[in-house]
């Protein structure tokens, strides 16, 4: 091999020498070979190959286009109905007895017993594609980083925008100021809801952590503790945990002076994503260096490490009806939506979604999940859980979909993007009638124990 | 047994052919009338043939029924004429067509013109074909919708158009079912007269 020049591709095979050669080298092979013939190796010269390969080639095709031929003359007949032209349709007049009135198909028996009606195949819901309202967000900061909306469970919206916070009531429509940063170039990084809805928590971009009181409009507490802005914030319970630039995740007792109970250190970048579990019991924190860690509530290291996005992880979203199910959105370099087992810290399933996911959000009675992109068509998503096949997009704003919240009843979505809007879709399923009665059974029903207890009491 | 009688045995005669054809059209109709319980089950009674049990009818009004138009069918399968048998089941009520089985017979012209011998078959390939078809109408309750109105069924017949109307025939149209699935059975083939066998069923409606 080592003689030979090297073949290189697309180079011929093997080139003769001979420019002049025909083509049709067996002939002129054969009378050069001619020669050094021997009675095992037929002289060619004496056929006339081109005749015989045609004539070979000839009665192939012929046998091979016969029965398509007629196949096709057949479904041609057919498709045209001529096919009926010459045939003629007879029926015998005197038609054969109907069956016995009253005879009941004995398959009946076997096939639709205790089958019942075949489920009704469930057809997606109807979504809206537009939404039910819209306002203005003015000066709302185009920061990936940022965690500008949410919504309270006493149905208030509160909504960062650039140095101050704003509180608009979704029941009543009104619209407060709840607080304005003192010095000119502090901005608001990150709004939290209390699960009382009476607190509200608020990150800026002087590292400090506020409590304000909704009722009074006062603010409680102010928490220090990071040394850059802070860009996340989750309640669980009377813990806030406080995620900034500095790459910290600080957990704070708010009830008691001393208010560090622990300071989380596992991310290199900021930290831009942070929710409690709906337990209370693991922190899913998600940051800029493209890291997603679930940390215990009692402390320590983190639990996991997940290291399989490839951009900065902002959208996180516990799965409600699922413990230990964490969805996971990626940046413009990743595009994905993971899903977690935070138990034992495994990858379910990834899909890519084709856009920046900027946040998720679970719905509470349906096994779907809503997810919001980024360019190029700035939608919203609805995905069904866990086959992922896609309900809904929805299409509206102009700019990357930055924040979702969640309406407290769970049905309504806002969305605060990039074009200075927040829209509000209604494109949660709502609670099933049949569990609300059921429900408001079981509350009849203990309210009637208590006052029996009351009765009985001397 | 001589090679001679080996001999006949083994290819078939256009009369042969015809009598097999049209004896299984009737084991046929007769299986699918009971499969499909278009009629009562009380109505058949066992049948061996084929090497399978078969549930023939004993109403006397479907007997002679069948065995008119089978007699009349036999004819035309002796001058070749005889183009397809479909058996219709229909809806009582709305007289809509709800299935319809259609064997599709292929006749050697040169057999029923020219008397010519047909190529060899032995009858036990032919046996063995026609109880893959039976065994498929048996099997094929498994996929048809089940048929849940009273039911009737007819007999349409093609045939050549030169081919005279006897008087106790009338035309009639195809009653095809609009939107059918449409699933193949197997074949036979005496080498006379070749059956493809077919049944389309209304496709229920996709929600």
């Amino acid at each position: 091999m080592a003689h030979q020049t090297p073949r290189t591709p697309f180079s011929p095979a093997r080139s003769n020498t001979n420019a002049n050669q025909r083509p049709n080298s067996l002939t002129s092979a054969a009378k050069k070979a001619k020669p050094q013939l021997d009675r095992f190796i037929p002289s060619r010269s004496a056929l006339d190959v081109d005749v015989s390969s045609y004539n070979l080639l000839k009665e192939n095709a012929s046998a091979e286009e016969l029965p398509q031929r007629s196949e096709y003359a057949k479904l041609l007949e057919e498709t045209l109905g001529t096919g009926s032209s010459n045939a003629r349709i007879l029926a015998f007049k005197n038609k054969a007895p109907a069956p016995p009135e009253g005879h009941i198909n004995q398959l009946a028996s076997l096939y639709t017993q205790n089958a019942g009606n075949k489920p009704a195949k469930k057809a997606f819901r109807a979504v809206p594609s537009a939404p039910e309202r819209i306002l203005d967000a003015p000066d709302l900061m185009d920061d990936y980083y940022l965690n500008l909306l949410d919504w309270s469970s006493t149905n208030v919206v509160a909504i960062a925008l650039k140095g101050a916070v704003y509180l608009w009531n979704a029941s009543t429509g009104s619209i407060e100021t709840l607080m304005e940063c003192q010095a000119e170039d502090d901005y608001v990084c990150s709004v939290a809801w209390a699960a009382d809805g009476k607190h509200v928590s608020v990150g800026t971009s002087s590292a400090q952590v506020q409590i304000w009181d909704v009722g009074r409009m006062k603010q409680v507490r102010a928490l220090k503790g990071h040394s850059a802005r802070v860009s996340a914030l989750a309640w669980s319970g009377t813990t806030l945990s406080s995620g900034g630039r500095d790459s910290n995740i600080i957990n704070h007792d708010v009830r008691i002076r001393e208010h560090i109970t622990g300071v989380l250190r596992g991310h290199e970048q900021e930290v831009c994503g942070l929710k409690w579990s709906p337990s209370g019991q693991q922190l899913a924190s998600g940051g800029n260096d493209n890291l997603l860690h679930v940390w215990s509530a009692t402390g320590g290291p983190p639990m996991h490490r997940m290291t399989a996005h490839t951009a900065a992880v902002k959208a996180l979203a516990w799965c409600p009806f699922q413990a230990n199910l964490l969805a996971s959105g990626g940046g413009t370099a990743d595009r994905s939506i993971k899903f977690w087992n935070t138990h034992t810290g495994a990858l379910l399933n990834s899909i890519d979604t084709g856009s920046q996911v900027c946040a998720l959000q679970w719905s509470r009675h349906e096994k779907e999940i809503l997810s919001s992109h980024g360019f190029s068509q700035n939608q919203l998503c609805l995905w069904k859980y866990p086959s992922m096949a896609k309900v809904a997009e929805m299409t509206g704003h102009n700019s990357r979909v930055l924040h979702l919240a969640q309406s407290p009843d769970g049905v309504t979505v806002c969305s605060a993007a990039a074009d200075e809007t927040l829209r509000f879709w209604k494109c949660f399923a709502e609670a099933a009638p049949a569990k609300a009665a059921k429900a408001s059974v079981a509350s009849s029903a203990s309210f009637l124990r208590s006052v029996s207890i009351r009765a009985t009491r001397p | 047994m001589s090679k001679q009688a080996q001999a006949t045995r083994n290819t078939i005669t256009l009369k042969g052919s015809t009598k097999v054809v049209s004896e299984f059209f009737a084991y046929a109709v007769n299986s699918i009338l009971y499969q499909r319980g278009v009629y009562p089950p009380e109505d058949f009674e066992p049948q061996k043939q084929y090497g399978l049990t078969m549930m023939v009818s004993t109403e006397p009004g479907i007997k002679k029924y069948l065995c008119s138009v089978l007699e009349q069918m036999s004819d035309w399968l002796l001058t070749g004429s005889l183009q397809k048998m479909v058996l219709v089941i229909s809806s009582v009520a709305s007289k809509e067509v709800l299935e319809r089985w259609t064997f599709d017979i292929q006749t050697d012209k040169a057999a029923v013109k020219e008397g010519k011998p047909a190529p060899e078959k032995p009858q036990s390939e032919i046996t063995k074909e026609i109880q893959a078809i039976i065994r498929q109408i048996t099997a094929s309750v498994t996929f048809l919708p089940l048929l849940n109105d009273r039911c009737s069924f007819d007999l349409l017949v093609y045939t050549d158009v030169q081919s005279a109307v006897p008087m106790e025939w009338e035309e009639s149209d195809a009653r095809i079912i609009i939107n059918a699935a449409d699933v193949k059975l197997r074949s036979f083939n005496t080498k006379v007269h070749k059956v493809d066998a077919l049944v389309s069923y209304r496709a229920e409606a996709e929600v």
